[in-house]
């Protein structure tokens, strides 16, 4: 049997993506990670997050760009690492930074935005994940993609979580805003044009 | 033809790897100019004697009174995981980026309600202060923290020498200002050049010091070379580092942490777990080195000899 290329490019995809978790653990091992490792865990694996996001939402304006189908059958997997590393990241917050001391965790996020913001996202995520499925999707039908229209908003909470949280320089996380500002700016055109037209949305 | 086998190498003829890491970290380090207003102060033990890491080493008096038992929080971590935001807002860049900052010579501006105003260089005011060891807590807005053996003097005694008025409530520092040798500075992160300030009876304090070494050898730049200030009951970013001025005012300062976010960061700054930040709750820290995290302590665990400076004062509202 041998594999198809869209079947090939996912594979290597798979694999790439799995790189980055795959280099955090090593070097975490192997005390490669600096003089505080919990914190550069927590922070690599949230920056993975958004990098993962952003590529899930770079793949339908790249299928417009290109003219080419591929790109919305890599989008499901991109969408899927994001969450396995917001997974990752939630856990490194829940365990080293709070050792599941659930009273501490309530606490932070009734009264921290960046913590809300985050855990919002992270929650927003999971019907995302769930409802992934081939199946899925084929029972929701319409359904759908009004549910997954809020990977809009995880975005944003996503984004703000990061500004929420740097004491003084914003320049990273105001890179990842701006793509983000680019990434949605493209949708936005591209609904008021079909409007202008009068074509209704695919 | 004498082919040598690997077994006549005798192994005391393999130099050690820490010997020889030891001693290109020595290179590395004495190649800047870094010894040049200290070597007065160094003394030309040999290398790799003691706690060697490769730096001048610093004649000292070891005191116990002040300094913790508590476990030293290693050298490289002390050197390689910085805040001094004039060299990258990340904790890796300072050790890479400090190096290009020249710290020889240096001299310090004395200015405001001081009898003896003047500029002094660097040398003419180490030399009348013996120095000492103070290990001590440091303890990040940011919530971890370290052990560190100081090198240093009282900067009451310092102080003194230059004959404060009456009118001198406040004390102000200010950093080196020069963003051709301090990258971090060319972006405008904070409101260069970075001020912070005590007030007197802070300052004159007998834990509070002017630091120029830790782990006995002279400060690395990242660590704020040559000359910083040690203030181990507030948080870190109160230890302003390579001050090139000292002022005197009647008129409380404003650091520059305050005027980046007053709401955040006070003047006071003292370590306290029951104020958080407005964003993050100060009850615990990470040690370096440590799993699990440990419960900040009021004054950093200094308040049996500070707290008494702030009697009657509502922390939360001086925060």
């Amino acid at each position: 049997m041998s594999l198809t290329r869209l079947q090939f490019t996912k594979l290597v995809l798979f694999v790439v993506c799995l790189v980055p978790a795959g280099l955090l653990g090593w070097n975490f091992y192997h005390d490669q990670l600096g003089a505080n490792p919990f914190e550069a865990l927590t922070r690599d694996s949230g920056e993975w997050t958004l990098r993962f996001l952003l590529l899930t939402l770079l793949m339908t304006p790249l299928r417009g760009i290109l003219q080419r189908s591929w790109p919305l059958h890599l989008r499901r997997m991109l969408g899927l690492y994001s969450f396995f590393y917001a997974c990752l990241h939630l856990l490194t917050y829940l365990w080293f930074d709070q050792f599941f001391n659930w009273q501490e965790i309530v606490n932070d996020i009734l009264k921290r935005p960046f913590i809300t913001a985050g855990i919002t996202a992270w929650i927003l995520l999971l019907p995302l994940a769930v409802t992934s499925t081939n199946g899925m999707m084929r029972r929701l039908g319409r359904r759908w993609k009004r549910l997954h229209r809020s990977i809009y908003l995880i975005a944003i909470l996503g984004v703000l979580h990061f500004i929420w949280l740097v004491k003084a320089d914003l320049r990273e996380p105001l890179i990842y805003a701006g793509l983000l500002v680019i990434l949605l700016g493209y949708r936005i055109t591209k609904w008021s044009q079909k409007r202008e037209f009068g074509i209704a949305a695919r | 033809m004498l082919i040598k086998k690997p077994t006549d190498i005798k192994p005391s003829e393999i130099t050690d790897r820490s010997v020889y890491m030891n001693r290109r970290r020595f290179m590395q380090s004495t190649s800047g100019l870094l010894l040049g207003s200290m070597a007065s102060m160094a003394t030309a033990k040999s290398l790799g004697q003691q706690r060697g890491y490769g730096r001048a080493k610093l004649d000292y008096e070891v005191k116990t009174g002040f300094s913790t038992d508590e476990e030293q929080t290693p050298y490289q971590h002390v050197t390689e995981y910085n805040n001094f935001y004039e060299f990258g807002t990340d904790k890796a860049s300072p050790a890479l980026a400090a190096k290009s900052m020249t710290i020889s010579p240096w001299s310090i501006s004395i200015e405001g309600e001081v009898s003896k105003p003047g500029t002094y260089a660097l040398e003419d005011i180490l030399k009348s202060h013996s120095l000492e060891e103070r290990i001590y807590r440091l303890r990040c807005v940011e919530r971890w923290s370290m052990v560190i053996p100081w090198i240093g003097f009282p900067l009451g005694d310092l102080i003194k020498r230059f004959e404060p008025t009456s009118k001198a409530k406040y004390v102000e520092f200010t950093t080196l200002y020069r963003p051709s040798e301090m990258p971090g500075q060319q972006r405008r992160v904070l409101d260069w050049p970075y001020v912070e300030g005590l007030r007197m009876d802070e300052a004159v304090h007998p834990l509070t010091i002017m630091a120029v070494g830790l782990y006995g050898e002279v400060l690395p730049n990242q660590n704020g070379a040559p000359l910083r200030l040690v203030v181990p009951w507030k948080y870190g970013f109160k230890s302003i580092k390579s001050i090139v001025k000292i002022r005197f005012s009647e008129q409380q300062p404003v650091s520059s942490w305050t005027r980046a976010a007053a709401n955040e960061y006070g003047f006071y700054a003292n370590v306290n777990p029951d104020v958080d930040h407005p964003r993050w709750s100060q009850a615990r820290e990470r040690r370096l080195g440590e799993l699990l995290k440990r419960k900040t302590l009021l004054f950093n665990g200094y308040a049996d000899q500070v707290a008494g400076l702030y009697t009657g004062m509502d922390l939360r509202k001086f925060y």
